[in-house]
Parts: C-alpha cells; sequence; structure tokens
C-alpha cells in the first residue's frame, strides 16, 4: 500500500517534472489520491478532506530535493502530519490516588471486559497495584462469570452482586468493599450500550457521577468504520472521557478509526489491545498508528 | 418538488451518503458511474425518479438467497436436521444471533437444539445456556477448553438421534488473518459432515454493522475457510448502516438474510433490500 501509495503520488506528479517546488496544480490531483486511501483505511469522510486540506497546506512550496520523489515527499508529510496528530497530549495512565477509579465504556462487543482483565494484569504485575475488578453489566447474559474467569486467571478479586440490578449501586458498594480490603485500584466493568441509547447512556454517566472516576476509558473496536464519529463525540459528550483503548489491532484492519476519534474528540490513545490473552496489552505509538493508517 | 438536476453537487452528496454509510470508495464510484451512464440521455429528472434509480442499482448489487423459505424460518424438509454453523470475528454478536434465532425457528415450530462449541472465551458456554434457558430450547455442551470438533460432533449427532430439525452451533469468535484459527474452523466443519454428509446446511457469517473495510477481508477468509452461504448483520440499531455488505454481497456473491437491531431475543429481522437502502440514505438521530 505505502509503494502503491507513493507510486499513484508520483504519477500524478509526472507531467511536471522537473519543477523545483511542489505546487497548487500537483498538489491538487495527489491529495484526492490521499484522501481516498485515508477513506479506505475507515477515515471519516469529512475528516479526511480537512485532513487532506491541511496536508496541502503544508506541502504547497516545500523544495523537492532529487534524492526523494515527489511522491514520497508527500507521503512523508502524511505521515508526518497523522503522527501528530495521533500523538500529542499526555497518554500517562493516572492511577496516582488511593483509591483510583477506573470506568470502563463502549459499544457492545468493543472489548471492555478483555480490557479490564488486561488492565488489571497490568497494574498489578507491572505497577505492584492490588486492583479490584468490578463487574457493573447487569444485562449481558453471563457477563459476571465472564469477569470472574478472567480475574481468576490473573489472580484479582472481582466484585460482584447478581441479584443486584443498580449499576450504580453495584459500584459505590465496590468502593466500600476496595476500601476494606485495601484495593489501591478499581475497575468498573460496565455494559455494553448504543450512542444513541438514552436510557443506557444516563445510567453509565451516573455510575460517573456516583463513583468520580480519575479515569475514564473509552473502549473502541478497531474496525470500526464511519460510525466511529458518532460514538465518540456522544460517548465523550455524556462522559468527558480521559482516554482512549483501541482492541483488536491484531487483526488486519487499517485502523483509520483512530484517526477519527483522535480528530473528533482530541483525547490521547492510552492503550491498544492485540489479542485475547490477558498478557497482550500494549501503549500506543502514534507513528506505528500512522504508518498502519497509510498501510506502510 | 421540482426537477432535479443530476449535477455534480447531486452526485457528490450521493457519493457522501455512500461513503459515510461505509460501503467503500469503489463501490460508490461503481454505483455513482452506472447512476451517471442511466441518466446521461436524460440529464433532469424528479427526485422519485432518481431515488428510484438509485435503489434499483443498489438493490442489483445486493443478491437474493436461492430459497426464500429462510424469511418464515422455513428449512427445507430434504435437511433433516437442517445445520446452522455460526462464525465470525471477536465480539461481532454471534451469540446473541444464535439465541435470536433459536428463538425464531422456535416460533415457527421447529424442534431446535445449540451446540456450544466456543470452548474457549470466557464464560462463551454460560452465555450460550443462558441463550437456551430464556428460549427453552436444548443445548449440547462440554466442558471449557474441549475440543470444539467434538462438541459439534456430539451436537450433530445427538440432534439426528432425536430428530431436532434445527441445529445452530456456535463457534468462538476469531480473527481472519489468524491461519490456524481458521483451520480449526474448517476442521469444525468438517467434523460434522461424519455424521451428517451434506452438513452444515448453512454456514452464517455474522458482521458488526458497524465495522468499516475490514468486513470485506473478514468475508474474504471466512468465505476461504468455511464456504459462506448467508450473512447476519448486527447492530443496526445504532447509527452505524452497515454498508459494506454492499461491496461484500457485490463481490462474493453472498446473500444476506438477517439482521441484528438489538440484544433481546426478538431483535432479529429477515432483511429487506429496500429497507436496507431507505437506510443508507436517512439520518437517526
Ligand atoms: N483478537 C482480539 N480479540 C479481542 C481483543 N479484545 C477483546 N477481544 C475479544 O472480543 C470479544 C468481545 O470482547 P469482550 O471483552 O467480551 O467485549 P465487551 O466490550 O466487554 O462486550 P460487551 O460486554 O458484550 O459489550 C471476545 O471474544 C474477546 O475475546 C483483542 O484485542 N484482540
Ligand atoms: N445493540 C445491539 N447489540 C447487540 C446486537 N447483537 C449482539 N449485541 C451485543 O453485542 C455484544 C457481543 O455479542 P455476542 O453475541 O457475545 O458476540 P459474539 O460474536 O458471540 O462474541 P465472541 O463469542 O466473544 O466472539 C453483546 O453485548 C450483545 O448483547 C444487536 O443487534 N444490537
Ligand atoms: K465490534
Ligand atoms: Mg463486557
Ligand atoms: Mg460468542
Amino acid at each position: 500500500m505505502f509503494e502503491s501509495l507513493s507510486e499513484r503520488l508520483d504519477s500524478a506528479f509526472k507531467q511536471l517534472k522537473g519543477e523545483g517546488r511542489i505546487s497548487e496544480i500537483n498538489v491538487a490531483s495527489t491529495v484526492k489520491e490521499i484522501r481516498r486511501a485515508l477513506v479506505d483505511a475507515d477515515v471519516n469522510y469529512k475528516i479526511a478532506k480537512d485532513f487532506t486540506d491541511r496536508v496541502r497546506e503544508k506541502a504547497l512550496g516545500e523544495k523537492v530535493i532529487t534524492a526523494i520523489s515527489p511522491g514520497q515527499l508527500m507521503v512523508k508529510i502524511v505521515k508526518d502530519e497523522l503522527t501528530e496528530l495521533m500523538g500529542g497530549s499526555e497518554a500517562e495512565l493516572d492511577v496516582k490516588s488511593n483509591p483510583s477509579i477506573i470506568l470502563i465504556a463502549g459499544l457492545q462487543g468493543s472489548g471492555k471486559t478483555t480490557f479490564s482483565g488486561k488492565l488489571a494484569n497490568f497494574l498489578k504485575t507491572k505497577k505492584g497495584k492490588k486492583p479490584l475488578l468490578v463487574a457493573a453489566d447487569i444485562y449481558r447474559p453471563a457477563a459476571i462469570d465472564q469477569l470472574k474467569v478472567l480475574g481468576e486467571q490473573i489472580g484479582v478479586e472481582v466484585y460482584s452482586e447478581p441479584e443486584n440490578k443498580d449499576a450504580v449501586k453495584i459500584a459505590q458498594n465496590a468502593i466500600a468493599h476496595a476500601k476494606q480490603n485495601n484495593n489501591n485500584i478499581i475497575i468498573i466493568d460496565t455494559a455494553g450500550r448504543l450512542a444513541v441509547d438514552e436510557v443506557m447512556m444516563t445510567e453509565v454517566a451516573n455510575v460517573k457521577a456516583a463513583v468520580k472516576p480519575n479515569e475514564i476509558l473509552f473502549v473502541v473496536d478497531s474496525m470500526t468504520g464511519q460510525d466511529a464519529v458518532n460514538t465518540a463525540k456522544a460517548f465523550n459528550e455524556r462522559l468527558d472521557f480521559s482516554g482512549v483503548v483501541l482492541t483488536k489491532l491484531d487483526g488486519d484492519t487499517r485502523g483509520g478509526a483512530a484517526l477519527t476519534i483522535k480528530y473528533t474528540v482530541e483525547k490521547p490513545i492510552k492503550f491498544v489491545s492485540m489479542g485475547e490473552k490477558l498478557d497482550t496489552l500494549d501503549v500506543f505509538y502514534p507513528e506505528r498508528m500512522a504508518q498502519r493508517i497509510l498501510g506502510m | 418538488a421540482g426537477k432535479t438536476t443530476v449535477d455534480t453537487e447531486v452526485l457528490d452528496s450521493l457519493e457522501e451518503a455512500l461513503v459515510s454509510a461505509d460501503v467503500g470508495v469503489d463501490t460508490t464510484v461503481q454505483i455513482i458511474d452506472r447512476i451517471e451512464k442511466r441518466v446521461s440521455k436524460d440529464k433532469y429528472l424528479g427526485t422519485a425518479e432518481l431515488n428510484k434509480i438509485l435503489q434499483e442499482e443498489i438493490a442489483g448489487l445486493l443478491v437474493d438467497a436461492p430459497d426464500s423459505g429462510f424469511r418464515d424460518f422455513d428449512v427445507p424438509a430434504d435437511k433433516k436436521p437442517y445445520v446452522i454453523m455460526v462464525v465470525g470475528v471477536n465480539g461481532v454478536g454471534k451469540t446473541t444471533t444464535i439465541g435470536k434465532l433459536a428463538y425464531n425457528f422456535k416460533k415457527a415450530g421447529k424442534s431446535v437444539l445449540l451446540g456450544a462449541a466456543d470452548t474457549f472465551r470466557a464464560a462463551a458456554v454460560d452465555q450460550l445456556t443462558i441463550w437456551s434457558d430464556r428460549v427453552g430450547v436444548p443445548i449440547v455442551k462440554q466442558q471449557m477448553g474441549s475440543d470444539p470438533g467434538a462438541v459439534a460432533f456430539d451436537t450433530v449427532q445427538s440432534g439426528a438421534a432425536k430428530g431436532s430439525e434445527v441445529i445452530i452451533i456456535d463457534t468462538a469468535g476469531r480473527l481472519h488473518n489468524k491461519a490456524h484459527l481458521m483451520d480449526e474452523l474448517s476442521k469444525i466443519k468438517r467434523v460434522m459432515k461424519k455424521v451428517i454428509p451434506d452438513a452444515p446446511h448453512e454456514v452464517l457469517l455474522v458482521l458488526d454493522g458497524s465495522t468499516g473495510q475490514n468486513a470485506l477481508e473478514q468475508a474474504r477468509h471466512f468465505t476461504a475457510a468455511t464456504e459462506v452461504t448467508a450473512l447476519a448483520i448486527t447492530k443496526l440499531d445504532g447509527t452505524a448502516k452497515g454498508g459494506v455488505v454492499l461491496a461484500i454481497a457485490n463481490q462474493f456473491k453472498i446473500p444476506v438474510k438477517y439482521i441484528g437491531i438489538g440484544e433481546k431475543m426478538e431483535d432479529l429481522q429477515v432483511f429487506s433490500k429496500e429497507e436496507f437502502v431507505d437506510s443508507l440514505f436517512s439520518i437517526k438521530e
């Protein structure tokens, strides 16, 4: 893809060989190619447009040196710009308070429960913490069992109240329990919900209001398409989340949703998840993600 | 309304609607080209006419199932038990879709048996067991971690012995780029043939409606491993449109049979081309 994109860009520059700088005319056709590549990678249509307009500004007047083809130069500009956009703000997880409360939220099936297990394992083994996992998904069949199995695998206690149908109460009770048991991290796994589901969005907003989390992580499937913009916006409006987790990056998706989300809500991507086993939690590298989106 | 000029502006907004629905650039360009060709003779036409042409072009990309009995949750009389194997990447809604299908088949008077061949994902068997209780259909299961092929074999054998009319086999979610997991799926499929030579009669690939262009790769690899015969698209109760299924149907000629529109057992619908095309252009708040 990298080859083909820079080749496609090179051919767009062909007719203007010999010109020393990238000009208005030759940049127009290449911008179209780049935009298409981004949309093919699932970057939101409007954002791809916006982004390539920015790239165009950057590229105009840029000096073309003979060692590097104009196509490659354009790809480099795009990659650098993408990398910068996706990095930026501080991406450390705030776990200084005792206890630190981390609320996990996102769409159905995005990987929240699995990530909760991974995060607990990471904080336990790498940061010497004593986490408590909280099963606040009162809807999905066997959600509690699922979290319990994961907790057992990593030796982390799971707090649950199978008979309680009030997620807010469960979360509050869990905090009281954690204080008694000297848990210094509380990870609250919530049910999957759609951004348009008013009742469910209110529920998670209520959990937030009740427990005042130190971190709210929005978990999103890296295979998500154009809708990522709506979902990210809606969850951010309700929760003002502190970070994003990109899951299932062990697949072969280009992952343009990462750019869409970063662009839309300007929140850092704090972790990536690359597998079903609980030891595969990774930090996010903006440059790698930029290359992935561009198919490099 | 007055006359619409099918000019660049109209085509641009059409393009935007399609691309924003995850239809993908290639398929969008193909649709736009065809519309451009069809209207070039007569440049002016009403919105209603334009919509009709659009409907036709898009519907033309979608394939029909060879047998329409599925619309009433009927199964072919000569295929008893009718074995459905459900496959797809992680978290798309396979197990939930199985619960919904079981509910619908049962409602249509069929005897149903579920097979819990996801022995890998934490509490996957418990989840399917809850669905079997909810719907009131029996389930065949083994310990977590046991061989999924053996569970599938047991299920088909037990269903054949007790005269079940529909057998639905759940499988673990797996990403299509993991060759060993895809091989395992081919093996699960093969093993059922030892009991019923033409089983599974249906391989249902479940796609998450919010997935982007990667769904094409999913279709490609699952088809290669298991010869997918039908698609189900889930989570269309959200704002995602599931447009990538147009590209998939177009490229792989697989019919879409069901859509998922919620988490309850009633939240399954039989796919309708017309409604799907309409929804591509509608805005949901
Ligand atoms: N390959 C892969 N699979 C993953 C990853 N993260 C989660 N999964 C799988 O995705 C599926 C869904 O994960 P869950 O953790 O249950 O997702 P969830 O968001 O809690 O789902 P709900 O609670 O139903 O909304 C499971 O099969 C997981 O094993 C990942 O990074 N890579
Ligand atoms: N809103 C909505 N949620 C759905 C739909 N179908 C499934 N879900 C939810 O999506 C999540 C994942 O569903 P599952 O049925 O567990 O998915 P799966 O493909 O079996 O997952 P794995 O076995 O882990 O790969 C659950 O929270 C379901 O309730 C749907 O049509 N609409
Ligand atoms: K998903
Ligand atoms: Mg969960
Ligand atoms: Mg499942």
